[in-house]
C-alpha cells in the first residue's frame, strides 16, 4: 500500500469536511474528496448524495457553509466560477453549457480569448490555438464550424477543448457518455487516457458501473450526502461498491412476477404520422408490461407522444376497452385513462417552480377540488398520499420540485400520473440517468403496479431493463415496427438484431 | 414500496403561515405604502381629508380593474400591451353608437363586447397561430387606437346620456365612488379566480413550465384564450368607467396608460417572465401609486415630474430586496 500511496503522490484538490445546507436539506455533510494528478476518479453515489452539490461547490458555483478546499496544499477560496477557473479546476456538465450560434473557436475561447495590443480579440491567433486544442483530442471538425450544426459528440469534444484551453490542472466530467452513442463512448475513454497522460486529475461522475470498472483509478462514494468512503478501484468488486453506494445489498435482478393479464384495455389500429412513424398497431392487455425496444431515431417516443396527444397522427384510431377515443390533446389522454411519463424530466415532466404537491395535484384537481374551488386539505392529503407510496424524500410537500434531485423529480412524476388512477402509464426511458437504487425501486414498483391491474407501456434503450421487466416486446425500426418479440425469443440477440435490421436471411447468408 | 411504515413521511409545510407572510413581498409593499401614507399627511394639510382622499382613488381604479386581468396574463406569461387602446376603441364605438340614439344600457353592452372581441383578436394571434403576444399586443395597439382615429379624426364625441354618468362620477355611500365599489368586486373576483380555483392552479403551471403544464393535461392555449379575453373585458370596463367620468371620448383617451397598468402588476410583485406574484400585491400596488400620484399632486408638482418618480418607484421597490439580500450575505462573509 504504502508504494502505491507514494506512486500516486500528494491530490491536487481536495476537498476537506465540506458541508453545505439548502433550506431544510443538509445536501453535504463534512465530506472529503481527493483528486490526484493523472488519475481517474469516480465520484459514486445515488441520486440526492450530493454529487451535483459537490461539482457546484468545486466550480464556484456554489459557496460550501463549512470545510476547507485545498488546491495543491493550499486553502483556497473559490468564491466564483472565475475563481475555479483560474485555480485550473473545470468542468463538462451534464448538459454541456455551450453557446450554439457561435463558432467552435469561439465557443472554446469565449472569455478568455487571446488578444491583439489593442484589445481586440485576435482571430487569427484563436483559430490557431483551437485548432491546436481540436488535434490534441483527434477532433474531426473546423475551427470555424458553428456549433448548432455539430451533433451532440461533437459538442461535448468542444467542451473538452474548452476545458483544455483554459491550462486545467482538474476536468470534471459529469455523466459525460449519457448522451453518447458506443462508438463515442470510446471515443471518450481514448480521450480520458490522453488527459491522464498529461497528468490531470479527473473526477468521474457516472452511474454506469462498466464505466467506472474500466477507466476510473480512483473511487469516492457519497451517500445521503454523506462521505462513506474512497479507495483505489482494483481493490474494490462492483457488489462492493453498490453496497456502499446504497447502505444495502441491491440484488439488480429484476422483480419476478406472475403476469395476469386480463382483456384488451387499448388498441393501437393504423397510427401514421407523415415523417416519423407509419403502420403503428397492437394491442395492451391489463396488467401487461408491453416493451418498446429499438435504437435512438426509431419513432417510439415520437409515437408514444402521438398516442398521449401531444402530436397528431396523420391517421389511426385509438381504443380503449374496445370504443373508438378521440384523442387530441394530453387533456383528452388523461381522460381517457392514458399516462406519459416523459424522458425530458426537468422540461416535460415536472413543473419546476411550482411546489412537489401542487405538481402532484395538478392533473387531479377536478377530484381534489369542489365546484373548481381548490380544496387545499384534499391537495394535501392526496400529494402525501402517493409521495409517502413512492418513498419520496424531500423537506416538505410545498417545496419547490426543482430543489429535488433527479430521481426524486421522477417520483413526483410518476406520483402525479399514479393520483389520476390511470389505466395506460407510458414510461419513456424511465430509468435513464438514475442510479442502481432508485432504479431497482421503480421496476419494483412497475411490478407492483402491473400487479394491481395497471397496463405499462415501457419505451426503453436498456437491453436488461426490457428484458427483465417486458411480457412481449415491440421492436421499431425506421419508425414501423420490426418485430414483436415475446417468451422464449425474448433475448438480447434477437432483439438487436430486429432493431438493427439484420433479417434471418442475411444472417445465414453471414453464416 | 407499499409498505406505508417504512417510507418516510414528508411534512406539508416548510414554514408556518406567520414565517411566508412576513417574507412575502406584500408584506414589504404595505409597509411601502403605511410610509407614504404618512409621509403625505405630514407633507400636505389637504391630504386627510375624506373628499381628497375619495378623489383621489380616480388614480387608479380603473387602471386596477385592468392590472387584476392583467396580473393573470402576466403570470400565465404573456402580456397585452394594447388595453389602452382597447379602450379608445369601446369608447368610440360608444360615442359612435350615442349618436344614434343609444342608451345607458346598450353603452354598457357595446363597451363590454368591443373589449371582448378585441381581447379575442388578440388571443386568436398568440394562442392559435402562436404568435408571441408582445409582439401581436405592439401591433393591435396601433391598430385598434388607429381605428378610433379615422373614425374620430380631431373630433370628440359628447352627449352620453346623463343616467351613464353614474358608473365614472357616481357615488354608493358618502365618499364612496362607484368606481370604488366595482374595482373592490373585481379585485375579489380576481383574486379569488387566481388564488381559489383550478384555473388560477392552471395559470401559475402554465408560467412555470408551458410544456410540462401541457404533458400534465392543461389545456394550455384555452387558459390562454380565456385570458385575453379576460383582459379584454377589463379593458370595456375601464373604458365604460373612464368614458363616462370625462363625459366625451377623443380618439387619444387613455394613452400610455398600457405602461402604467403593467408597472402596477409588477410592483405588485408578479414576475414580469411569469410564475409567480399575487392579487394581494397588485392591490396594494395600486393603492401605492394612487398615494404617490395623489401626494405629488397636492405638492403642485407636475404630471411629467410625476412620472419619474413612478419610474424610481418601481426600480426601487424592486431592487430593495435584491440589495438588502446583498447585504445581509456581505455582513454574514
Amino acid at each position: 500500500m504504502t508504494t502505491r500511496a507514494a506512486a500516486a503522490s500528494a491530490p491536487v484538490v481536495s476537498m476537506d469536511a465540506i458541508t453545505k445546507t439548502f433550506p431544510g436539506v443538509k445536501a453535504l455533510d463534512q465530506v472529503t474528496l481527493n483528486l490526484y494528478p493523472g488519475q481517474v476518479t469516480a465520484l459514486v453515489g445515488e441520486n440526492g448524495a450530493g454529487k451535483s452539490t459537490t461539482v457546484k461547490i468545486l466550480t464556484g458555483i456554489y459557496q460550501p457553509d463549512g470545510g476547507t478546499i485545498r488546491v495543491a496544499g493550499e486553502p483556497i477560496s473559490l468564491t466564483t466560477p472565475n475563481a475555479a477557473s483560474d485555480a485550473g479546476i473545470t468542468a463538462i456538465h451534464q448538459e454541456t453549457v455551450l453557446f450554439d450560434e457561435l463558432s467552435v473557436a469561439e465557443n472554446i475561447f469565449i472569455g478568455h480569448a487571446p488578444r491583439t495590443k489593442w484589445g481586440l480579440i485576435d482571430r487569427a491567433e484563436m483559430h490557431r490555438a483551437a485548432q491546436g486544442l481540436l488535434d490534441e483530442i483527434g477532433a474531426p471538425f473546423a475551427t470555424s464550424a458553428v456549433l448548432r450544426d455539430l451533433g451532440i459528440a461533437s459538442k461535448h469534444l468542444v467542451a473538452i477543448a474548452r476545458a483544455l484551453s483554459v491550462d486545467a490542472r482538474v476536468v470534471i466530467m459529469d455523466e459525460p457518455t449519457a448522451a453518447l452513442s458506443h462508438k463515442e463512448i470510446e471515443e471518450l475513454y481514448e480521450l480520458v487516457e490522453t488527459l491522464k497522460a498529461q497528468g490531470k486529475a479527473i473526477l468521474f461522475i457516472s452511474h454506469k458501473f462498466d464505466e467506472i470498472f474500466r477507466i476510473a483509478d480512483r473511487y469516492t462514494v457519497f451517500r445521503d450526502g454523506a462521505f462513506v468512503g474512497e479507495g483505489l478501484i482494483e481493490d474494490i468488486t462492483e457488489d462492493t461498491l453498490v453496497k456502499m453506494m446504497v447502505g444495502r445489498a441491491v440484488d439488480q435482478i429484476f422483480p419476478t412476477r406472475e403476469p395476469h393479464l386480463g382483456d384488451d384495455v387499448m388498441q393501437v389500429v393504423g397510427y401514421a404520422h407523415p415523417t416519423e412513424f407509419a403502420d403503428i398497431g397492437f394491442t395492451l392487455k391489463r396488467g401487461e408490461i408491453l416493451g418498446f425496444y429499438g435504437l435512438v431515431g426509431a419513432g417510439r417516443s415520437e409515437l408514444m407522444q402521438a398516442l398521449f396527444g401531444i402530436t397528431k397522427p396523420s391517421k389511426g384510431v385509438t381504443k380503449i376497452n374496445g370504443n373508438i377515443r378521440v384523442i387530441r390533446s394530453p387533456a383528452d389522454a388523461v381522460a381517457n385513462g392514458i399516462v406519459y411519463v416523459p424522458e425530458d424530466r426537468g422540461k416535460q415532466g415536472a413543473v419546476i417552480g411550482l411546489p412537489i404537491f401542487q405538481n402532484i395535484t395538478l392533473p387531479s384537481l377536478q377530484k381534489t377540488s369542489r365546484s373548481g374551488f381548490l380544496q387545499l386539505v384534499e391537495e394535501f392529503k392526496l400529494a402525501r398520499e402517493y409521495a409517502e407510496r413512492l418513498d419520496l424524500r424531500g423537506a416538505a410537500l410545498d417545496q419547490d420540485v426543482g430543489n429535488l434531485s433527479g430521481g426524486n423529480q421522477q417520483k413526483v412524476v410518476i406520483a402525479k400520473w399514479l393520483a389520476t388512477q390511470p389505466q395506460v402509464i407510458i414510461l419513456d426511458e424511465p430509468t435513464k440517468g438514475i442510479d442502481i437504487g432508485s432504479k431497482a425501486a421503480v421496476h419494483d414498483f412497475m411490478a407492483e403496479l402491473a400487479g394491481q391491474g395497471l397496463s405499462i407501456i415501457m419505451v426503453s434503450s436498456e437491453i436488461p431493463e426490457v428484458i427483465g421487466m417486458s411480457d412481449r416486446v415491440i421492436v421499431m425500426r425506421d419508425g414501423r415496427i420490426a418485430a414483436e418479440v415475446a417468451g422464449d425469443d425474448l433475448v438480447p440477440e434477437t432483439l438487436v438484431r430486429h432493431a438493427a435490421g439484420i433479417t434471418a436471411t442475411a444472417q445465414m447468408q453471414g453464416a | 414500496m407499499t409498505d406505508a411504515t417504512t417510507n418516510r413521511h414528508v411534512p406539508d409545510r416548510l414554514h408556518s403561515r406567520a414565517h411566508r407572510t412576513l417574507r412575502s413581498w406584500e408584506t414589504l409593499l404595505l409597509a411601502v405604502a403605511i410610509a407614504i401614507f404618512i409621509v403625505n399627511s405630514f407633507a400636505s394639510p389637504y391630504f386627510l381629508n375624506a373628499w381628497n382622499l375619495s378623489d383621489a382613488t380616480f388614480n387608479f381604479t380603473e387602471k386596477a380593474m385592468i392590472a387584476f386581468a392583467m396580473a393573470l396574463l402576466i403570470i400565465a406569461g404573456e402580456i397585452d400591451l394594447s388595453v389602452a387602446s382597447i379602450i379608445a376603441l369601446a369608447s368610440t364605438a360608444m360615442g359612435l353608437a350615442v349618436q344614434y340614439g343609444a342608451g345607458t344600457p346598450e353603452l354598457v353592452i357595446i363597451g363590454l363586447t368591443v373589449g371582448v372581441l378585441c381581447g379575442a383578436f388578440n388571443a386568436f394571434f398568440v394562442t392559435v397561430l402562436g404568435l408571441p403576444s408582445i409582439v401581436v399586443t405592439i401591433g393591435t395597439m396601433s391598430l385598434f387606437r388607429g381605428i378610433s382615429f379615422i373614425i374620430l379624426g380631431d373630433d370628440a364625441f359628447r352627449g352620453y346620456p346623463s343616467s351613464f354618468a353614474w358608473f365614472g362620477q357616481g357615488y354608493i355611500y358618502w365618499v364612496f365612488t362607484v368606481e370604488m365599489l366595482l374595482f373592490v368586486i373585481i379585485a375579489v373576483i380576481y383574486g379569488g379566480l387566481l388564488h381559489k380555483t383550478n384555473f388560477g392552479r392552471a395559470v401559475y403551471a402554465i408560467g412555470n413550465n408551458p410544456t410540462g403544464a401541457l404533458f400534465s393535461g392543461i389545456r394550455v392555449q384555452r387558459v390562454k384564450f380565456i385570458l385575453f379575453l379576460l383582459t379584454g373585458l377589463m379593458s370595456g370596463v375601464a373604458a365604460i368607467c373612464l368614458t363616462s367620468r370625462l363625459g366625451s371620448t377623443r380618439p387619444s383617451i387613455a394613452t400610455g396608460m398600457e405602461l402604467e397598468v403593467v408597472t402596477m402588476v409588477v410592483l405588485g410583485g408578479v414576475n414580469i417572465l411569469g410564475g409567480s406574484g399575487s392579487i394581494p400585491g397588485v392591490v396594494i400596488a395600486a393603492f401605492v401609486m394612487g398615494l404617490v400620484t395623489f401626494g405629488l399632486g397636492l405638492l403642485n408638482v407636475p404630471g411629467i415630474v410625476m412620472s419619474i418618480f413612478i419610474g424610481l418607484l418601481l426600480i426601487g421597490v424592486i431592487a430593495l430586496p435584491r440589495l438588502l439580500a446583498m447585504i445581509v450575505a456581505r455582513t454574514q462573509s
